[in-house]
């Protein structure tokens, strides 16, 4: 039996990402990274900053997220964000852009508490991408 | 009748003119072809967030106590409408179609006696809404700056509009663009963005979600995205129409300007010809009567 579901990112502006062969997709939900397989239970969740995983036969890719929703049904994943960079392509100087208004949001204080760890968790991710 | 010299004066203003609708339909052509693909590639992204609502707000057990921006704040006294137009003329009758659905809608609600608010997105939709709605116009803005629909202004839209609904400024917003269908038909629409409108039948979908966290906490964090999301859709599909809205207007001003230069230069001719018979005239009974 195939171990094989299908994913697919979209972005407001298209399809990010469309894989029919991926194994196992470990995503960072709000309460926690999750680890999507085969045959999981349909869920929706909402993501907060992090790496996305995609293990594929065809090779792994790690993104990085702000912000998202993630379906799974019948198979099917879904995930919607409005800001993703695949970690390989994601160079030094939009990194650090990245980082700055991560942390300049970070340091605000007018904030409220959910805003501010959303920041926080985008300034510690990004630094442990290096 | 005019003389000579101002029909060929006029056949070579015609001409540049006909010069320069043709330059600006091709440049529209070429980017309807763009904003035709981004409005087609920015569709999964919305239908997907609508079908995810949808389950979603099936699956919703309190129904009494869901988001505001889903049930509405139960009444409906203060209307709110957002007509998003272009920024630049020449386009046909792309922005006139907008106003005049926007209008009929607006008349309709003054005269059940609810009070109205609008926004207007592009600078042509305000200059034509101030001179009899201008009191009602309560922000304008204007994506001058930005070459294409992104989604980061349609963010901008969604979060004021957000911020606006939760002061209690308003109970019901609709928003106003034109639907690009092709490019000769784009249909203006009128699409109720809060509360949520669920046209579609409830499917009465079994297959039992589990949310992480609870479906409150994902309809609150969703819905916001939702707006925007929907503002984004408008605005994609405002661009391809405007494009194609201008394509076949300046397509049909070349066709119209090359008609002109034929009639002119018919006229033309058949003048510079009466001109030479009567001098001919002239000449020969001049020698006649020597």
């Amino acid at each position: 039996m195939s171990e094989e579901f299908k994913i697919e990112i979209v972005n407001p502006e298209k399809s990010f990402l469309v894989k029919e062969d991926a194994l196992e997709v470990v995503v960072p939900a709000f309460e926690g990274e999750m680890g999507i397989l085969k045959d999981h239970i349909s869920i929706i969740s909402f993501l907060k900053p992090g790496i996305i995983k995609v293990f594929s036969k065809s090779g792994d890719e790690n993104y990085y997220v702000e912000d998202g929703i993630i379906e799974f049904k019948n198979n099917n994943l879904s995930i919607l964000t409005s800001t993703i960079f695949s970690v390989k392509d994601l160079d030094k100087s939009k990194q650090g852009d990245l980082l700055k208004n991560a942390e300049e949001e970070a340091s605000k204080t007018e904030i409220s508490d959910q805003a501010k760890y959303l920041a926080d968790q985008k300034v510690e991710v990004l630094r442990s991408i290096n | 009748m005019a003389s000579l010299d101002d029909l060929k004066k006029r056949i070579a203003s015609v001409k540049s003119t006909q010069k320069i609708t043709k330059a600006m339909k091709m440049v529209a052509a070429a980017k309807l072809r763009k904003a035709q693909e981004s409005a087609e590639r920015g569709r999964p992204y919305s239908e997907k967030m609508n079908n995810i609502i949808l389950n979603l707000s099936n699956g919703i057990s309190d129904k009494e106590n869901a988001p505001k921006l889903l049930s509405g704040t139960g009444e409906e006294k203060v209307h709110l409408c957002v007509v998003m137009t272009s920024d630049r003329g020449l386009c046909g009758g792309f922005n006139s179609n907008i106003i005049k659905k926007a209008k009929s809608y607006f008349s309709k609600i003054l005269n059940e006696g609810k009070q109205l608010k609008i926004i207007t997105v592009g600078s042509k939709g305000n200059d034509q809404l101030k001179r009899v709605y201008g009191d009602k116009i309560i922000e304008n803005i204007s994506f001058k700056e930005s070459k294409n629909a992104n989604y980061f202004d349609a963010d901008k839209v969604g979060k004021m509009i957000i911020e606006k609904f939760e002061g209690g400024e308003f109970d019901i917003c609709t928003i106003f663009y034109n639907q690009f269908k092709n490019v000769i038909t784009q249909l203006p629409q009128a699409q109720q963005i809060i509360p949520l409108n669920n046209e579609e039948d409830e499917n009465n979908s079994d297959d039992n979600y589990e949310f992480e966290p609870d479906e409150d906490e994902i309809l609150g964090n969703l819905l916001p995205k939702n707006i925007s999301t929907q503002i984004f859709k408008a605005m994609l599909e405002n661009s391809a129409s405007e494009q194609g809205s201008r394509m076949s207007a300046m397509d049909n001003a070349t066709r119209n300007a090359g008609e002109m230069v034929d009639k002119l230069t018919i006229e033309y001719n058949r003048s510079r010809q009466a001109a030479i018979t009567k001098e001919l005239i002239e000449i020969i009974s001049g020698a006649e009567s020597l």
